[in-house]
């Protein structure tokens, strides 16, 4: 790996890469972000809005308690999010531990869901409190079972105590086991790593290890995917794709529950990284309950008016 | 995967059924609407539609408003507690909030200015200073200016169109708390907010004569200046007409405060924190299509970081979203009038034949209206007219420096001094800089902050006086022990 030249591996190198990265300062990241809350998005930007959002959805279900008819459930509904509109687009994946991948693969191949992803958390997701040992043994597992997409989590006491090159590694190691088929998102822990600063810092330690998408939050930490942090994320995207010519994508995950808020992260995307960005293969939402709302919010569009919640289902 | 589309959005216009504009208005004068015997037309910027005949005061119009403001002044304003005052201005601030998306609307009917700006910051602020001001109406002696201080008595206020609402609030708001009357001339351009604002003013039942508002151009506000029954003269516009007045007061007893014009530097160090850096350059100079005093005209950018700096404004320039002000998606907005429009084009023109290398975003103009597309000149030099004079559009002169004490020799090397920007994640520069700006402001890490707290006002021939926080308080008291 050549890390598109930015870095050659060694510590050295990644930390005078990490060094030249300018700072953020909290309250302009704040002030951007609610700024750009206040777009108004209406009628057939609305529509667009809402449809594309379904695209991007990874419909998720992390519990210790899911079982493999709810897994299937969720597939059927990520195929077919509207059992009785067949105009409603399906989501970009479906995200789940990797007991649940060849679960998940299985049912969606049966229903003609090819095209839908299983995306599954691995490297002792939700923590990341495991040997490297483990974390490749977890994700082969995962990648055995058919999983699409591997979201990754980092050792977030490793960056907190500076172990940068530990971090990377680690990414690094992972992404091999990847290859170039399956896509691998990163997930920071947003909420843990604190400031702009330091996310910041993770995005571009992460897209230099290779990282295909650099996600915000594992949805078992609050706060998790919170506009200023996405739009420093969309910042980095952004100035990466300057230096190295290679869009990463960003998936925010963790707090995102109704059409107000996918509509306000699908505008922070168009306004900082760019329209470029507007697409699934960059651009994800971790979300459960999101997509109710956003069915609801579109059937409220059609017919004029709010239908109750049980013309949507519950899972 | 589908392919990505333009996230155009669509026209999201904000309703001005919830304004009532009359087709003419007189002036208001001890409490009443008054009728006015000449009349000229108020326009929307951003169509070039009639809104209005606005009254145009001469002498005997001007004459009983004084009146009329001596004579509140005398039998109630100067008798009520400050406690009684201080109810009157809560008053007051709490209708501008339950009206605050007419007062809004009619903001961006009257100016051009968009109506997240007039939704987000005018009004909001506005009501702010009143309810700043109604706290402090009676605890004037705790203020630090001394315990027999005395309110001046009349006050001829004087605002520009660039914020009327919220230069209203700014003039009429501390005068009031400090038991003053008020003669209250609006911008010509921009009446209708201070119009609205008497109609406030009645319904608050603020006895009659406390607030009088006469309309008018330029004519109107001599006669103001040179009134014989005003005590104290406020006024907040160009550096010209400022020195007209400092002029026409100096040889009375009126008391005088004057906010005037300015052409701040913003520095960029290259530890700065670039995004919001960036940030803090389109808002320092394209907030209100750059019609602000204070706005960030001169950017100066240290050597080092002029390619990555310069790279990214323009990208976030192109994405300004420059039309029509009610849409609630407008970041920029209509241009005030004709007349400053071409000022604007031929201060553009001149930069242009300096040798300046002008880049504007690019941008569809609605077909009516005075527009300007947000324009950055680069190789600029202290020599060049558009360094030094202020343009008060959304034009932006850049300039470079290599250390940070040119830098500083450079932002004080103008006759203006309002504001100041600075921007660096280093603590230590941040106090050293601010301390050798010479300007009234300064910003660090973020630029055109206003708040009713912080004293506003300039330097050298940026102004006398400040306004709001306690020093504001003291332009509209006597008695302070230094006259």
């Amino acid at each position: 790996m050549n890390f598109y030249g930015l870095v050659d591996g060694t510590e050295a190198s990644l930390k005078k890469y990490l060094g030249a990265l300018s700072g953020v300062d909290q309250v302009g990241a704040d002030a951007r972000a609610a700024m750009l809350a206040t777009r108004s998005i209406k009628t057939s930007s609305k529509r667009w809005a809402i449809d594309t959002a379904i695209s991007m959805v990874d419909l998720t279900t992390l519990e210790g308690a899911d079982t493999p008819g709810k897994v299937q459930a969720l597939c059927t509904k990520a195929v077919r999010p509207d059992p009785m509109n067949s105009d409603v687009p399906s989501v970009g994946a479906v995200c789940v531990y990797n007991d649940m991948v060849r679960i998940a693969r299985t049912h969606l191949d049966s229903i003609g869901g090819e095209h839908v992803g299983v995306a599954a958390v691995s490297t002792a997701f939700p923590s990341g409190r495991a040997s490297i040992e483990v974390k490749i043994q977890d994700t082969q597992d995962a990648l055995d079972a058919g999983a699409s997409e591997i979201d990754m989590v980092i050792d977030r006491g490793a960056f907190l105590r500076g172990d940068y090159i530990g971090v990377f590694n680690e990414i690094v190691q992972i992404r091999e086991l990847c290859g170039t088929r399956v896509h691998l998102k990163v997930i920071f822990e947003t909420g843990e790593l604190v400031t702009y600063d330091n996310v910041r810092k993770a995005s571009f330690l992460a897209m230099a290890a290779g990282a295909d998408f650099i996600k915000t939050s594992t949805g078992k930490v609050t706060p998790a995917a919170t506009p200023p942090v996405v739009l420093v994320m969309l910042e980095a995207v952004r100035d990466f794709y300057t230096m190295t010519n290679t869009r990463i994508g960003v998936k925010p995950a963790g707090g995102i529950k109704n059409t107000k808020d996918a509509i306000k992260q699908l505008v922070l995307v168009n306004e900082t990284a760019g329209p470029e960005w507007l697409t699934p293969s960059l651009f994800r939402i971790g979300a459960s309950s999101l997509l109710n709302d956003l069915l609801m919010q579109r059937m409220k569009m059609d017919d004029g008016y709010y239908a109750s919640p049980a013309y949507v289902t519950i899972d | 995967m589908e392919t990505s589309v333009n996230f155009d959005y669509a026209p999201a216009p904000e309703s001005r059924a919830i304004v009532r504009i009359k087709p003419t208005y007189g002036h208001f004068i001890a409490g009443k609407f008054v009728t006015g015997r000449k009349h000229f037309p108020t326009i929307n910027p951003a169509t070039e539609e009639v809104l209005s005949q606005i009254a145009l005061a001469g002498k005997s119009e001007v004459d009983s408003a004084v009146a009329a403001a001596r004579k509140a002044y005398i039998t109630t304003w100067s008798k009520l507690s400050g406690k009684e005052r201080g109810k009157y201005l809560f008053r007051i601030a709490r209708i501008m909030q339950e009206r605050a998306r007419e007062f809004a609307v009619l903001e961006t009917l009257d100016n051009g200015k968009p109506i997240r700006e007039s939704r987000d910051v005018d009004v909001p602020l506005a009501a702010a200073h009143f309810f700043y001001h109604a706290g402090w109406a009676d605890k004037l002696e705790f203020a630090g200016l001394g315990t027999s201080t005395k309110p001046h008595g009349v006050a001829g206020q004087i605002i520009p169109w660039n914020f009327p609402l919220l230069m209203l609030a700014w003039k009429v708001a501390p005068a009031l708390a400090t038991g003053n009357t008020v003669v209250l001339k609006p911008a010509e351009s921009t009446s209708l907010t201070a119009l609205l604002f008497a109609e406030v003013c009645q319904q608050a039942e603020l006895p009659a004569g406390v607030v009088n508002i006469v309309t008018g151009d330029g004519s109107t506000g001599a006669l103001l200046v040179n009134h014989p029954g005003i005590d104290k003269i406020a006024f907040t516009g160009s550096t010209e007409v400022g020195k007209i007045i400092a002029r026409a007061v100096a040889p009375t007893n009126k008391s005088v405060t004057l906010e005037l014009g300015g052409k701040a530097a913003n520095i960029i160090f290259d530890d700065a924190a670039i995004d919001e850096a960036i940030e803090g350059i389109v808002n320092g100079v394209f907030f209100n299509q750059g019609h602000v005093c204070c706005a960030g005209s001169r950017l100066l950018l240290q050597e080092s970081i002029v390619d990555e700096v310069l790279e990214k404004l323009k990208v976030r320039m192109a994405k300004i979203r420059v039309g029509d002000p009610m849409d609630k998606n407008t970041d920029l907005g209509a241009i005030n009038s004709k007349e400053q429009l071409l000022k604007i084009q031929d201060l553009s023109r001149v930069g242009e034949s300096e040798g300046g290398a002008r880049w504007s975003a690019p941008c569809d103009f609605p077909k009516k209206g005075f527009w300007f597309a947000p324009t950055i000149f680069t190789g600029v030099t202290q020599a060049h007219r558009i360094a030094r004079e202020e343009i008060f559009g959304p034009v932006l002169s850049v300039l470079t420096f290599r250390t940070p004490q040119e830098a500083m020799d450079k932002a004080n090397n103008t006759p203006f001094g309002l504001s100041a920007g600075i921007w660096s994640e280093k603590g230590s520069r941040i106090l050293w800089a601010s301390q050798q700006l010479r300007a009234g402001v300064i910003w660090a890490n973020t630029f055109n902050k206003f708040d009713p707290t912080s004293p506003f006002g300039g330097y050298k021939e940026s102004g006398w006086g400040r306004e709001g926080g306690r020093h504001g308080l003291s332009a509209y008291l006597k008695g302070l022990g230094h006259e």
